[in-house]
Order: structure tokens, then C-alpha cells, then sequence
């Protein structure tokens, strides 16, 4: 792997900037007959593009683009403090060479090192509902920390839900990179600012859109291809039958890479997706262990297992919580304690990282560690 | 002629004296009434020309004119009614009463010539007797609630015709025993065993009474958030017999005390669509808002995220103060208001929990709802009570543990911090200083510290915590803060949006 800074040619650079241009056009197309996937129309040549989803004004757009001058195109990234990379570049990730409806160039911001970097074997893809429940926001958020702490880069959307939760979790073990819908510099979802600033800061966000560009609903299944093909392996976290994520895996199972699920309860709908996924024959993750194992192959490499000791109280409070029991008052009944007795036991499982509260004083285990001592 | 009575005219909840001028002389009919006089003031003149002419007197076909000094105070309210016919009688010969410089009086007339009851009697009372006045007259049915005041002859009238002989020391009314503040009976008030189950709920609700932190209870609709706030007060220790009088004198300035206030605390339960002035008291002239009715008792909020976002934010500063100021052109009123807060919501808009799968809320108006939980006021908040719906064999069984049980270990525990921090004053209310020299034991001190450095609390949380821990140490009953009391403080903390 060749070093240095990232590099894009002119003609990818403009590719961009037409998708940016057709937006709008490639709105109308992509979202008027259901389940047509964008992935597929940005296949198409710059020519063949405009011509399918804009035949009236596609002339006028080509020239428009043609007559962008060189200089434009780099004070344009470098006044949104972003860099490019295009199919042409040395530095371009290996995992989207494999796929022939990959994006001409990928424009990202941060740490173009880590882009350097990516590999498909060293990577991981998490995905899943926007509306996640308490579980599933767990399971990520301990995915994200574990894969991203034994060394591996995990990629996911930025999204509400899930993929936010993984990528907190891998700021707090290593790195991730966030593949976007809108242009590099824009934080989208908005209220996720502050995580993207994290993510620019400690790790790498990427988009094939222009800076500035804002988010379209055709773009985000076009974001998905670039989160399938950049990591060898895929993992659905918690998804209801017709999610985004799935698309996702399908195209992530299309270019032949590893696809994992997170099992879910029978009954919920947002287990339907992963536990379908099961069925069909998709890997069973029930924590890092399982995608090192399927990544790497078994025992190659061993997370760490066990946390800090933990009292009698605290134990039994554990068991309680992981026994489905949420709140205190749940878990006092179940335990036959007093509020007090299991307030303090809760807060040890809190202190030592093996639950979390939320605002509204719902538990939830953190990660499938066990403590030491049992 | 020219005749004066005194009185006094409600300012906020505090009394202020009012001499009534009342001049007869000849000229063409007529009858005002001068001297910032408001609606209900200036109608008087009906009422008192009707009640004169009822209760056999003769209304003088002259020119009258009533002054009510000092010219610049707004006067407020019909119980300057009495003074003016009183003053009216006097100066038009009727009626020659030896000892009305030394009395002030009170009270609304009927058409018929009887004496209504008005607002605001007890401050009345007080304020007569600390100017000096030897006896003020009330009307009969405000007669126990002026005695309150103690140190005043008061003299309960039914009616303007009894004025005469009143007068000519004829006749002497009996005089009314003070009303009783000591609580109702106690079977009456709502009783905390009506929780059943939920031991964590009646653990934080024991530790925020013990401490006055205010508490915020989530949980589904139905899972019994008002059924515990509405037990409260019952677990609160008795009034003192000061703080009884303060609840008194704002439930009578608001016409509220002979309703039958019981002497307990006061629950107040504003609902969510009230206005900042309707919470913490404004209006012209100033009027008490919920706060200060809730004083020395419980606020509580249902559905805490409905509320205007103005009328919470209203009520930051009359939390931290114990005060409510309301400015308004002429002067500035403080009003009363220590009261306990309890607020409620729903985990999310639709009320299920996102953790429920029926939960049908977008992420988004989660967010949206939970950030009103982390706004303002949250601030002041001191302790989450997080609640499930009971399972139906908690519901059926035995009966929790009663209100006077928990009320017993609460007054202990409150009876430690007056002796640590001074009376009426409780951990809620310390300083920052004071909360740094809470000893705490060394496991407790490195429980707090991991927790800290492990940022799982910010640096304001941090002093929450420690009043907290100080609250449940107080329950324990133990000098230094222990380990598993610092443990309970941190779960017991108000979370914030991470």
C-alpha cells in the first residue's frame, strides 16, 4: 500500500458533482417505482445517466459540467476542509474495486491515513434500525467497542438508532469510519453533530457526493453499496422486514462478503430482518467473538472476556438485568430486595460498566462480558 | 361631617392599612369614592346605598365623598364595603361609635345589609395587630381564621344592622375560637400503603422527602405516578406551628382557608396548559401563582414535557430562592414559595417506552420529548423514580408499608439536618460549601471519585450526588457518608442526556 496523500482525477471529480447536479432527477426515478435501488441507475456512464433520468435538460447539465474548471473543483473540497480519492488513486479501498457500480471518487474528511488502511479483512460493517430498542442500541454500541478495540475499523451510516450506538462504541475502543448520504462536510442526521465531529476528528467520514450536497432518499441505498463493499463482513444489528439495513446486506451478500446478524426476539418486529437473515444461512454474532472468529477464522484472535469483580448484591442484580428486568423497581420484585439494597447494587453494575441507565431509568446490560471471579 | 375608619386592602398575600374618609355635605346627591379605588371598590357605593337603606338607616340625600388613603396604594377587593357604611353612618350622625379609632374593620356587604366573607382575614388580623389596632371586625364566617392571628380582640359581625348596638356597647358577639391548623383525621388523608410494590419508587420517594429533593418520576401512563405524588404529603413531618400559620395566611389571602385546608400540606396539581403568571403569581395588582400555594407542600407536575416551556423556566429561580418576586410599576412583591417539586412524564410521547415494541414513536420525537427532560428545570432536579406498570401480583397483593412508618424515619432524618444546617432547612438546600464538608468514608469517596473519572457524571451532578448521599446517610442515620449510601445517591441521581 502506497502512502501519501489522496488524489482525484478531474473526470471522477466531476462525476460527483454530476450526481449532485441530477439529484433531484435521480429523486424522481429512483423513488417513483418501488423498490427500484439507486445503486443500480449510478452503474450507468455520466452520458447514459443523464439521458435516463433528466432526457430534457440532460445536454445542458453535461455541458454545464464540463465547463467547471479544474481549480473550482479543488477550492471546492478545500474550503469544505475535505480531500478526494478517486477509483484511479492507489490509496482508493481495495473492497470497492470489487464492486462495478462503486463510486468513481469518495470524498471524505479526517483521517485520510485511515483510508489508507481500509481493507475488507479489517473491516466491519454495523447496520440496523434507526428505531432501535434499548437492546439493540447495547449490542452495537458493545460491538462497535469490542471490534473497533481488537483492531478492526467499523463502518456504519451515522443514522439515528444503531448505527450512531456502533459508532460510539468504536470511539470508545478505536477507530470507524461513517459513510454518508449528503456531502462529506454536512452533518446529517443534524442532531448528530457533535458524533460527527467525533467521528472527523478520531476517524474518517466519506461520501461520493460534493461537500455541501444534502441528503436525498436515493442516496442512502447508494451509501449502503459503499458501506457493503468496503468491509468483509456485515452485521445486522436489529432490523424490522423492509429496512434500509437489508439493503445493505443484500448487497454486501452480492459482492460475496461475509454477512453476520444479531438474533432478536421472535415477536418484535425489528427482529424479523436479522433473524431472517439467520435463517437464510447468515453467521450468528452474539458479540465480537463471533466476527473475529468469521472474519479471521476461529481462535485467531480472543477479545477480552472477563470485567472487574462484582459483589454478591451486584451479581444477583446482574442476573436479574440480564434476566430481562429493567428498571430498579423490576428488578427489586424479581430479587424480593428493598429499593435501597438494589439501588446501591445497580449502581456497582453502573461504576464497572456492566449496565447502563438511560434518562428515563431504563437498565440495560452493556456487553456480553462476564465479571471476573465466576 | 367628616368620619374615618380603618382597614386594610390585600397587597400579594400581605396587608396593607387603608383609611377610609368619608365627608357629607350639602350640594346636589351624590356619592363617590376617590383614591385608586378598583372595580370592586367602586361598586361598593351600590352595595353600601342598598344595605344602609335595608337595615332601617337613611341613606343621605347629600353630597358624599369617600377617600381611601393613601391615594397612591391600589385598593383592591369589596372588603372596604364595611368601612365606608361605618364611616358613611357615622359621618351623617347616624351612628356614634366612641371606640372606632382604636378598630379597624372588614368585610363585604349584601344588598340586605349582612357582612360576606372576604380574602385574606388572617393577614388582616396580623397586620391590625401589629399596628397597634385593639380589636378589628370580620365578617362572622372569616371570625376562627381572624383569631388565628392571636393578640387582637376580634369581633365577628353578621350583619350592618348590628352595628348600633355594637356601638353603643349594647351588645358584645361571643367571641370565635381560632380555627384548627393540627392535620385532619388521619384515616381521611390518602395513605402511602395504597403502593403496592414498587419498592424502588417508595425508596426514592422516602430519600427525596428526607432530603426536600425534588423528584421525577417516568413510567408509563396508569403505572401509578399520581397515585404516589398525591401520597406526599403524608409522608411529609408535620407543619410546625409557624409554617402552619404561613400556609394559612396564603390559603386565606386566596379565599382558600375555610374551604377546610385541614392544616396538612398542600398538594397543589396545576395542569400543563398553565401560564408562567398562573404558576408563579403575577397579574396587576400580583397575584399568588401554584408555587406559592404550594408552599410548604408539594408541587406536582404531571406530564412535565406538556408544560410551557415559559412557565418552567419561571419557575428556576423561585426553586433555588424559596422566593417568588413579581416587579410591577409602584413596588416589587416577594411571595413565599418552599415547596417540594415532583414532576412526571412519560418515557416517550406515546407514553410505551422506546424499550416497549408497540412503542410507535420516531426517534426523532423521542429525542424531541426527552430533550424537554434535560431542559431547564431538569436542572433543579434532583432525583429520577423510574416506574414500571405493577405486575397484576403486586397489585393484588398485601398493602405496602403506611404513610406514618415512612413519615417516623423521614421526620428523623429531616430532624438531623435542622440540627446540622440550622431549622427548616434541609439537604436540598445546601451550598456548595456545605456540601464539601459532608465526611464521607474512604470506599464512598473512591466509589464517587471512579464514577467521576469514568465520566459517567458531570462535574454538576458530581454536588448532586453528595446531597443526595447525605440524605440517605440521614435516613441510615450515620455520621459519615458509607459506601452503599454513596452507591444508592448515584442510582437514585436525576440522569442526563449523555
Amino acid at each position: 500500500m502506497s502512502s501519501g496523500e489522496p488524489r482525484a482525477c478531474p473526470d471522477c471529480l466531476r462525476r460527483s458533482r454530476l450526481l449532485a447536479h441530477l439529484a433531484p432527477y435521480i429523486e424522481k426515478v429512483a423513488t417513483g417505482a418501488p423498490g427500484s435501488r439507486s445503486p443500480e441507475l449510478l452503474r450507468l456512464s455520466n452520458e447514459d445517466l443523464a439521458e435516463v433520468v433528466a432526457p430534457k435538460v440532460a445536454g445542458q447539465i453535461l455541458a454545464r459540467l464540463e465547463a467547471v474548471p479544474e481549480r473550482r473543483l479543488a477550492q471546492d473540497l478545500l474550503a469544505a476542509e475535505c480531500w478526494a480519492c478517486c477509483r484511479h488513486d492507489a490509496l482508493f479501498p481495495d473492497g470497492l474495486r470489487d464492486a462495478d457500480d462503486a463510486p468513481w471518487a469518495l470524498i471524505g474528511r479526517g483521517d485520510s491515513a485511515l483510508l489508507a488502511s481500509l481493507e475488507p479483512t479489517g473491516a466491519v460493517t454495523v447496520v440496523g434500525a434507526r428505531r432501535a430498542s434499548t437492546y439493540g442500541r447495547e449490542v452495537a454500541r458493545g460491538l462497535g467497542r469490542e471490534l473497533a478495540s481488537a483492531g478492526l475499523v467499523v463502518v456504519s451510516g451515522l443514522a439515528f438508532g444503531i448505527d450512531a450506538c456502533a459508532h460510539r462504541g468504536a470511539l470508545e475502543g478505536g477507530r470507524t469510519v461513517a459513510v454518508l448520504g449528503c456531502g462529506a462536510d454536512v452533518s446529517y442526521p443534524a442532531a448528530h453533530h457533535s458524533l460527527w465531529r467525533q467521528v472527523c476528528e478520531n476517524g474518517l467520514v466519506l461520501s461520493e457526493l460534493p461537500p455541501g450536497e444534502g441528503a436525498w432518499r436515493w442516496s442512502f441505498p447508494a451509501r449502503n453499496r459503499i458501506m457493503a463493499a468496503l468491509a468483509g463482513m456485515t452485521v445486522v444489528v436489529e432490523a424490522a422486514a423492509r429496512s434500509g439495513s437489508l439493503i445493505t446486506a443484500d448487497l454486501a451478500a452480492d459482492l460475496g462478503r461475509d454477512l453476520g446478524a444479531v438474533p432478536g426476539p421472535v415477536g418484535s418486529r425489528l427482529s424479523a430482518g436479522p433473524n431472517n437473515l439467520l435463517a437464510g444461512g447468515a453467521c450468528l454474532v452474539r458479540d465480537a467473538q463471533d466476527v473475529l472468529d468469521a472474519m479471521l477464522g476461529p481462535g485467531v484472535r480472543q477479545i477480552e472476556r472477563t470485567g472487574p469483580p462484582l459483589g454478591p448484591l451486584a451479581l444477583a442484580a446482574l442476573e436479574a438485568l440480564e434476566g430481562g428486568a429493567e428498571t430498579c423497581d423490576a428488578i427489586a420484585v424479581e430479587l424480593g430486595l428493598a429499593g435501597g439494597e438494589v439501588a446501591a447494587a445497580l449502581a456497582e453494575l453502573e461504576a464497572n460498566g456492566y449496565a447502563s441507565c438511560s434518562m428515563v431509568g431504563v437498565y440495560s446490560r452493556t456487553t456480553l462480558r462476564q465479571p471476573a471471579g465466576i | 361631617m367628616l368620619a374615618t375608619a380603618r382597614t386594610f386592602t390585600l397587597d400579594g398575600i400581605a396587608a396593607r392599612p387603608v383609611r377610609v374618609e368619608v365627608d357629607v355635605h350639602r350640594g346636589l346627591p351624590a356619592f363617590s369614592v376617590v383614591g385608586l379605588p378598583d372595580a370592586a371598590v367602586r361598586e361598593a357605593r351600590e352595595r353600601v346605598r342598598a344595605a344602609i337603606a335595608n337595615c332601617d338607616f337613611e341613606f343621605p340625600l347629600r353630597r358624599i365623598v369617600a377617600n381611601l388613603a393613601p391615594a397612591s396604594l391600589r385598593k383592591a377587593g369589596p372588603g372596604l364595603d364595611l368601612p365606608i357604611a361605618v364611616a358613611l353612618l357615622t359621618a351623617s350622625g347616624q351612628l356614634s361609635w366612641e371606640a372606632l379609632p382604636r378598630l379597624a374593620m372588614v368585610g363585604e356587604l349584601a344588598l340586605d345589609g349582612s357582612v360576606r366573607s372576604v380574602p385574606g382575614v388572617l393577614a388582616i388580623a396580623e397586620a391590625a395587630r401589629e399596628r397597634g389596632v385593639e380589636a378589628i371586625v370580620v365578617p362572622a364566617a372569616n371570625g376562627p381564621e381572624a383569631a388565628l392571628a392571636g393578640g387582637i380582640d376580634v369581633i365577628p359581625l353578621e350583619g350592618l344592622a348590628q352595628v348600633t348596638a355594637l356601638a353603643a356597647g349594647e351588645w358584645a358577639p361571643e367571641r370565635p375560637q381560632p380555627m384548627s391548623l393540627s392535620p385532619a383525621q388521619e384515616g381521611d388523608a390518602p395513605d402511602l400503603a395504597d403502593l403496592r410494590g414498587q419498592p424502588h419508587l417508595r425508596h426514592a420517594l422516602e430519600v427525596a422527602t428526607a432530603g426536600g429533593h425534588s423528584v421525577l418520576m417516568v413510567g408509563p401512563p396508569g403505572a401509578g405516578k399520581s397515585l404516589a405524588a398525591s401520597r406526599l404529603p403524608s409522608i411529609l413531618p408535620p407543619l410546625a406551628p409557624g409554617e402552619a400559620l404561613e400556609v394559612a395566611r396564603i390559603a386565606s389571602a386566596c379565599g382558600r382557608l375555610e374551604a377546610g385546608l385541614g392544616g396538612g400540606r398542600p398538594f397543589r396539581v396545576p395542569h400543563h396548559t398553565i401560564s408562567a403568571a398562573g404558576l408563579v403569581g403575577g397579574g396587576n395588582p400580583p397575584r399568588p401563582g401554584e408555587a406559592t400555594l404550594a408552599h410548604r407542600g408539594v408541587l406536582f407536575l404531571d406530564e412535565l414535557c406538556e408544560f410551557r416551556r415559559d412557565a418552567l423556566e419561571a419557575l428556576r429561580a423561585p426553586l433555588e430562592t424559596g422566593w417568588v418576586s413579581i416587579s410591577r410599576a409602584g413596588a416589587s412583591r416577594r411571595l413565599p414559595c418552599r415547596f417540594m417539586l415532583v414532576a412526571a412524564a412519560n418515557p416517550c410521547p406515546c407514553g410505551r417506552g422506546e424499550a416497549d415494541p408497540e412503542c410507535s414513536c420516531a426517534p426523532l420525537d423521542v429525542r424531541r420529548y426527552q430533550g424537554r427532560l434535560s431542559g431547564a428545570l431538569a436542572d433543579r432536579i434532583d432525583v429520577l423514580a423510574a416506574i414500571r406498570q405493577p405486575s397484576a401480583e403486586e397489585i393484588a397483593g398485601p398493602p405496602g408499608e403506611s404513610s406514618a412508618a415512612v413519615r417516623e424515619r423521614v421526620a428523623a432524618a429531616r430532624e438531623l439536618q435542622e440540627r446540622r444546617l440550622g431549622p427548616g432547612r434541609s439537604n436540598a438546600e445546601m451550598t456548595p460549601g456545605e456540601v464539601r464538608e459532608c465526611p464521607l468514608d474512604h470506599a464512598a469517596a473512591a466509589l464517587l471519585a471512579e464514577s467521576y473519572s469514568r465520566r459517567r457524571l458531570s462535574g454538576r451532578a458530581h454536588d448532586r450526588v453528595l446531597r443526595l448521599a447525605r440524605t440517605v446517610a440521614d435516613l441510615a442515620g450515620t455520621e459519615a457518608i458509607e459506601r452503599d449510601q454513596m452507591a444508592q445517591a448515584l442510582q437514585l441521581r436525576r440522569r442526563d442526556r449523555e
